[in-house]
This record gives C-alpha cells, sequence and structure tokens, in this order.
C-alpha cells in the first residue's frame, strides 16, 4: 500500500459550472420536448423560448467563472480537440435556430433546434469525459448519464409548464417522461458498476445517494405517479407536476454532486518504492 | 527530433523541498501555487514502513489532455515536448486542471504575496499581471533552456541552460536532457535503472521519470516500472 497526499476534490469548477451542466442539459431536453409535443401557439412560442433562455442561463454562469471574461471569444479557437469548443459552437446554431424558429414560427426549424439542442448535452457530456483528472467524469458512459438525465430533467419541467399553461398532460411527454427516467436509472447503473473501482471513499459517499435518489425518487416515484394519473383522472394533471417535479430535481442534485461534491482526484500513486543502499 | 524529459531518482531524493524554493524564486510564483512540488509519502505497513519523497509536476506529457481540452488553444505542446501556456490566450476556463491528472495546473484570480498584501521588493519586481485570471504550471524553465542553447549549451549538463530545479537539488536526484539521444545522461540513466512514470494507465506518455532500482541486467532498457 503507498499513499502520499490522497485524493482531493477538484475546486476549479464549482456551483456556476455546476449550473452549466444543470441548466443547459433541462434546457436542452426541454427544447427537444418544445419542439416535438404539440401545444398551443403562445405557449410553444414560450416554451421554446424558455429552454433557449435555460440554456443561456446556464451558460452565463460558467462565463462568471472563467478568469478572463473579456477573452471569451477565445473559446472558439481549438474545435480540433476541445469539446468545450465544440459545446460552444452548437451553442450557437442552438440559439440562431432557436431564434429563427420563433421568427418565423416554424414547426420545421423547432425541430432542427431540438436536435441541436440534443447535440448541446452530448457535447456537455464529452466535456466531462475528457477529463482525465477526474475519475468519477472520465469514465466513458458519463456521456450517456448525462444526456438521459437531461432528457429526463427536460421532459419533467416540460409536465410542469403544461400544466401551468393549461395545456394538461400531453401524452407525448408523459411518454418521453417514462423512457428518460427509465433510460437514465440504467445510465447511472451502467455508470456506476464501472466507475466503482476507481473511486475515493469520499467521492462513493457523495455519488452513491444522489445515483440512488434517480431510482427511487428519479424514476419509481415518477413511473408510479405516472401510471396513477393515468388510472385517476382527477388526479392527472397532479400527478404529471409532481412527477415532473421529482424527475427534475433528482436530476439536479444528482448533477450538482457530480461536478461539487464528487469531483475528487486520483492523488498520486507510487507503483514502486525506492530500493536504497547496495545490493 | 528532442524531447527534454525529467527525471527524479527517488533513492536520492531527501524531501528538502530546495527545488520547490528554487522554482518559486526563478519563477515568482504566488505563495500558494508551486509548479515544483516533493511530496512526503509512507509506504507500507508496519514493520515495513517507507517515507520516499516524490517530486511532481507537470509532466510534459506527449499526448497532454491539457492540450486537448484547452478551448482556447493557449496550452501548446512545442516541437521538443515542452508544453506551454501562451497567457495572452487563455480565458482562464481551468479546463486544463480539471483535465490534467497531475494536479500541476494553477489559476490565480487576484495577486497574492508572502506577507499580505503588500509585495516584497522582489515580489514586486517579479510580479506579473498577464498570470492572473489564467491557467499556469512549470514550463521546464523553457526560457533558460532556449537561451542556453541559442549560447550553444547543452541543457541538462551547462546550468545556465539547465532548469531551476534540478541546479539546486542538493542530493542530484533530478535531472534533466534530451531522452531522444542516446548518449544523454538521461538516456543513460533510464538505461542503467529501473524506472516508472506517474499514472501511466492513462496513456499521457509523460515526460517525467522516476527511478527506483538498479537495471535487473546489464543493458537492461527499462520501461513501465517493470522488472
Amino acid at each position: 500500500m503507498s499513499y502520499g497526499p490522497r485524493p482531493w476534490i477538484q475546486l476549479h469548477w464549482d456551483t456556476r459550472a455546476a449550473l452549466n451542466f444543470i441548466l443547459g442539459g433541462t434546457g436542452s431536453g426541454f427544447i427537444l420536448l418544445a419542439a416535438f409535443v404539440p401545444l398551443a401557439p403562445p405557449a410553444s412560442r414560450a416554451a421554446l423560448l424558455l429552454g433557449l433562455a435555460l440554456v443561456g442561463g446556464g451558460l452565463f454562469s460558467v462565463w462568471m467563472e472563467i478568469g478572463r471574461k473579456l477573452r471569451a471569444i477565445h473559446v472558439f479557437f481549438n474545435p480540433f480537440t476541445s469539446w468545450m469548443t465544440r459545446e460552444s459552437f452548437v451553442a450557437v446554431l442552438l440559439f440562431s435556430c432557436g431564434a429563427a424558429a420563433l421568427a418565423f414560427d416554424s414547426q420545421r426549424l423547432a425541430a432542427i433546434t431540438a436536435v441541436v439542442a440534443l447535440g448541446f448535452v452530448y457535447c456537455q457530456g464529452r466535456i466531462l469525459r475528457a477529463s482525465k483528472g477526474i475519475p468519477a467524469w472520465r469514465e466513458p458512459t458519463i456521456t450517456w448519464l448525462v444526456f438521459w438525465t437531461a432528457v429526463a430533467e427536460g421532459a419533467g419541467l416540460f409536465l410542469i409548464f403544461a400544466a401551468f399553461t393549461g395545456a394538461g398532460t400531453p401524452a407525448s411527454a408523459g411518454g418521453t417522461l417514462v423512457l428518460a427516467v427509465v433510460a437514465r436509472a440504467v445510465a447511472w447503473s451502467v455508470y456506476r458498476r464501472r466507475v466503482e473501482a476507481d473511486l475515493v471513499p469520499k467521492a462513493r459517499a457523495v455519488l452513491e445517494p444522489a445515483g440512488k435518489q434517480l431510482y427511487q425518487l428519479g424514476a419509481i416515484v415518477p413511473l408510479a405517479l405516472v401510471l396513477a394519473g393515468g388510472a385517476i383522472e382527477a388526479f392527472t394533471t397532479a400527478a404529471s407536476v409532481l412527477a415532473g417535479i421529482a424527475a427534475l430535481t433528482t436530476g439536479w442534485r444528482f448533477k450538482f454532486v457530480l461536478v461539487v461534491r464528487a469531483s475528487f482526484n486520483q492523488g498520486f500513486a507510487l507503483p514502486r518504492t525506492p530500493v536504497r543502499g547496495g545490493k | 527530433m528532442t524531447r527534454w524529459v525529467m527525471i527524479a531518482d527517488l533513492r536520492r531524493c531527501v524531501g528538502c523541498q530546495t527545488c520547490t524554493a528554487a522554482c518559486k524564486h526563478t519563477n515568482a510564483t504566488p505563495p500558494e501555487v508551486q509548479w515544483r512540488r516533493v511530496l512526503d509519502m509512507e509506504v507500507g505497513e508496519y514493520p515495513e514502513v517507507k517515507r520516499v519523497f516524490v517530486p511532481v509536476g507537470c509532466m510534459h506529457c506527449a499526448d497532454p489532455p491539457c492540450m486537448h481540452v484547452c478551448p482556447s488553444t493557449a496550452t501548446r505542446q512545442r516541437k521538443d515536448g515542452i508544453v506551454t501556456i501562451d497567457y495572452d490566450l487563455c480565458i482562464g476556463c481551468a479546463y486544463c486542471a480539471v483535465a490534467c491528472p497531475y494536479q500541476a495546473r494553477y489559476k490565480t484570480d487576484k495577486p497574492s504575496f508572502a506577507y499580505g498584501a503588500t509585495p516584497m521588493e522582489n515580489e514586486a519586481a517579479a510580479h506579473d499581471p498577464k498570470r492572473l485570471g489564467v491557467a499556469t504550471k512549470c514550463t521546464f524553465c523553457s526560457d533558460r533552456v532556449d537561451a542556453g542553447l541559442a549560447k550553444g549549451l547543452k541543457p541538462g549538463l551547462d546550468p545556465e541552460a539547465t532548469p531551476a530545479c534540478v541546479n539546486s537539488c542538493i542530493a542530484g536526484a533530478l535531472h534533466f536532457g534530451d531522452k531522444e539521444d542516446p548518449e544523454s545522461n538521461v538516456s543513460k540513466l533510464l538505461a542503467e535503472n529501473e524506472h516508472f512514470r506517474m499514472h501511466e494507465e492513462l496513456g499521457t506518455d509523460p515526460g517525467f521519470y522516476y527511478l527506483w532500482d538498479k537495471a535487473v541486467k546489464e543493458g537492461y532498457k527499462g520501461g513501465g516500472g517493470g522488472q
């Protein structure tokens, strides 16, 4: 056994960076639903706008964290290898398509915006995966965990939005939520199995409860609520709102923990010890 | 081709931290920043316990994750393997810092000095506002290497062309040289000794080697910490 300074938590990316993953993910997932689930005209436009605002809020938050804010334009300089650059380009495309969809009130452009939004989330997953210094992030399956978490959050928020804008509970949104929370739970299960050995006990201790919530409050509860809402008509809207809140908050908590609390480095290893003295 | 690498002989390092002090003196890094530091590691179980001093810092990897993730192209790699940061390009996103498996990168947002807000004379003279809000790390004293080469000196052998930490090492534990030159000091050391590199399994191909024993047999070429 050998140990020096034990792994410690990285302090470079804090809540501001986590908010980019939280708001960016939720916004992107929400845009997906806003583009494909039919809503009445004012609400459909408002939904797309809200999705874009969430993504923008996340990017603003991470901009607040960088050391040289006025040089932010330099983020576009390395599309060849940097997923942060690629995320930025996709963000520009996302806002362009979104603005065009809003301006021309075009369903086709909204659909393109949704596809780009999924690309944005994929970039976010790859950003974490490329962080070789953090064992909890560099596991390749993190990409799909981040992806499905975003879709689940977006679907959750969409159900809440639909309820409060009088659209009730669109069946396709409920179906997307069911698919996403199940996929997210599966993605967590695969990720957890693969990353477990690489994590220090402290990282496991914080990640495990947040991950368990993706199963329980984040999957089982929403599924039960959707079923209950389907069976009892008077309860449908309330159930969908509660299911949405459960899917949304568990995703937010998980990503906050992943970025801020479980981001221990791997410390230093000494595979061999010096052989001192003559042989 | 040249590839500058550093070697730390773990059998010789006594943990005096002179290299750390020399680096700070040469590069005027702020109090909480140590581009070259020496870990004090305890190894083994009682009663077979050893204390090992391990110099660490930027490993100047051949395949540096910090460079790949850098969105601004501020982090680059010279042809001689030295990984550099352009302080005028860096946006201080710290992506490189979380991508580095060796915790070699620092970001200081505000000026800080050894005795509070007022810098000492030498600190004031060396203070570089360009290094605020951006990533910084060990440069392998590339300015010394370049200036030395321009004078026809040999880095690793001539102190004027050699990184400050290597020059300062009281135990002769730190070495610097061209790994691609089979006759260089570092090539000979690697051939004559068993060695490993930190976190080799991550595939970054670090340019920092640790010697831990004599080579098993004559002519042993070393590699990967295997025996």
